[in-house]
């Protein structure tokens, strides 16, 4: 069995290497896709199928399929592009009319099988990849750590607050505080619409976390419904510093952090450092 | 990869190498810098914890995969006198040695799996697993 | 056995960690330092803490007994440098380093004491 399918295989082999660029052209007709990006793929085939070596093969729709993921072409197309070697071939082997040949067919049509799945892996991992990094992009994106004075930053929060994102926003503030030197935060959550209980836990967490590295941490912004969200959920808040707005958050920073803020009769706000 | 190994945890100076070989592998799981923290933080306390109450044990540190997330799984055995009541030796603040009594309800909230099996008189295995984000 | 260097500069004394300690460790520096601190007759005792990579419930029970001990020796304890993901872990722990006084960095731990003893002073 072993050395009929041998044999069988060799058939194949011959077969595409006698009739390449007949082939070629029919698999491009059948699969829509570009001859250059196939006659690569079709060379390192004949070549696989001849030394039992389908490593190259499998690099080589690897790249195809992650460009094509890449490039936003549908799942179908890409996997209908490698199927399409099938009908090719099969013309072949039917003008040929060698039972040989067909046996090899058999072999044929089952080794494309497995490629066109591979491909479709390496195509849906590809999907995955670029949804998964932009995902990241867009939490990175979403939490701007901004430096409001010397010794003060904060962090306006916009938009629902989920777990990862508050973990995020809660990494970041306190990398900002090491790297300023700075002594106060303010987590502004004006933009947010409603938390919940475990987002909540995660402010409580920050706050608590730039104490132990000592920074002090206040939350401002805080609207009505969230503040009833908070006391109807029984989370303790506790000692924390909470304003309603973040001028009232800056002010009182200012002034913890020995900052004299004074408004002179022209309405003018005059601000006097002074240092301990 | 780094294949599966399992530690010894004979005395204080294994601790801290149950540590350093636990970073390492976490970091080549790929968890953020937070979670490796965390993750080196429990590990501390689940060695120190089978070296005060069962007189040592060992860890096994293995990489494990759930789909295409990679994780890092730790198991710590001991043959000592085991937790009679599994559910008292979770509780905040409750402590047979001289400790706080956060070691393995602190380990718990810093991994995402916790699993304890124990016996009275048979020893004790806990298993904790950590996710890459 | 590791032995961490204690400097002494004015009237603080000045502890870097900068390896990873055993529990051995942990313990012999807990009771140099309050042998220093009644030696020195230092007011103020820095640990700096920036090279530490993790702070488990062993070290972080030392912290708060050194702090305590420097108190009842008339010297006040400050913690510093203490990284966010160290931080972030120890809440999740449970630990608080209740009586502990901390700053982001060396510099901002001595303003610290120069402050508490200010006012002290006044």
């Amino acid at each position: 069995m072993t050395i009929s399918t041998t044999a069988a295989q060799r058939r194949i082999e011959d077969l595409l290497g006698s009739h390449e660029a007949q082939t070629l052209k029919r698999w491009q007709e059948i699969s829509e896709t570009p001859a250059d990006e196939l006659r690569e793929l079709f060379l390192a085939l004949r070549a696989a199928v001849g030394e039992g070596d389908f490593s190259d093969v499998r690099g080589l729709l690897a790249d195809f399929s992650r460009s094509r993921a890449r490039l936003g072409l549908p799942p179908a197309q890409t996997s209908r592009a490698v199927f399409g070697l099938k009908e090719a071939v099969y013309e072949l082997v039917e003008a040929d009319g060698d039972p040989e040949a067909l046996r090899g067919y058999i072999w044929f049509s089952k080794l494309v099988d497995d490629l066109g799945l591979f491909t479709f892996e390496t195509y849906s991992a590809a999907r995955e990849k670029i949804i998964r990094d932009q995902a990241e992009q867009l939490l990175e994106l979403s939490t701007p750590v901004v430096k409001l004075w010397e010794g003060i930053v904060a962090v306006p929060l916009i938009g629902t607050l989920d777990s990862a994102r508050t973990q995020v926003v809660m990494e970041k503030l306190l990398q900002m505080l090491v790297e300023t030197g700075s002594e106060h935060a303010v987590i502004d959550i004006t933009g947010v619409p409603a938390v919940d209980t475990e987002v909540a836990q995660h402010l409580l967490k920050t706050v608590a976390a730039a104490r132990l590295m000592g920074a002090e941490c206040s939350i401002s912004g805080i609207s009505p419904q969230i503040a009833h969200t908070i006391v109807t959920l029984g989370i303790e808040f506790g000692d924390i510093v909470t304003k309603a707005t973040l001028a009232d958050a800056l002010s009182h920073a200012l002034q913890r952090s020995g900052v004299e803020l004074r408004r002179e009769s022209s309405a003018r706000i005059a601000v006097k450092a002074e240092r301990a | 990869m780094t294949q599966p190994r399992e530690l010894p945890i004979a005395g204080n100076g294994d601790v801290v190498l149950v540590r350093q070989h636990v970073r390492k592998v976490a970091v080549e799981v790929g968890l953020s810098l937070v979670d490796q923290t965390k993750v080196v933080t429990a590990a501390s306390e689940l060695a120190r914890n089978a070296l005060v109450h069962a007189g040592g044990g060992r860890v096994r540190i293995e990489i494990v995969h759930n789909g295409v997330r990679q994780g890092l799984r730790l198991a710590f055995s001991d043959e000592g006198p085991g937790i009679p009541d599994v559910q008292q030796a979770l509780t905040e603040g409750w402590s047979t040695g001289n400790g706080l009594g956060l070691g393995l309800s602190g380990s718990r909230r810093l991994m995402d799996e916790f699993e304890l099996v124990s016996e009275p008189g048979e020893g004790t295995v806990i298993t904790v697993t950590k996710w890459a984000r | 056995m590791d032995r961490v260097p204690i400097l002494k500069l004015g009237d603080i004394l000045i502890v870097t960690i900068q390896i990873d300690l055993e529990d051995q460790s942990v313990l012999a520096l807990q009771e140099d330092l309050a042998d220093t601190v009644v030696a020195t007759g230092a007011r103020g005792l820095i640990i700096d803490i920036t090279a530490v990579e993790i702070v488990d419930s062993f070290i972080g029970r030392m912290l708060s007994t050194i702090a305590s001990v420097a108190r009842m020796l008339d010297a006040q304890t400050v913690v510093v440098g203490m990284r966010p993901a160290v931080a972030i872990t120890l809440v999740e722990l449970g630990l608080s380093l209740g009586g502990v006084r901390t700053a982001l960095n060396l510099e901002k731990g001595v303003a610290l004491l120069d402050h508490v003893w200010d006012r002290a002073r006044r």
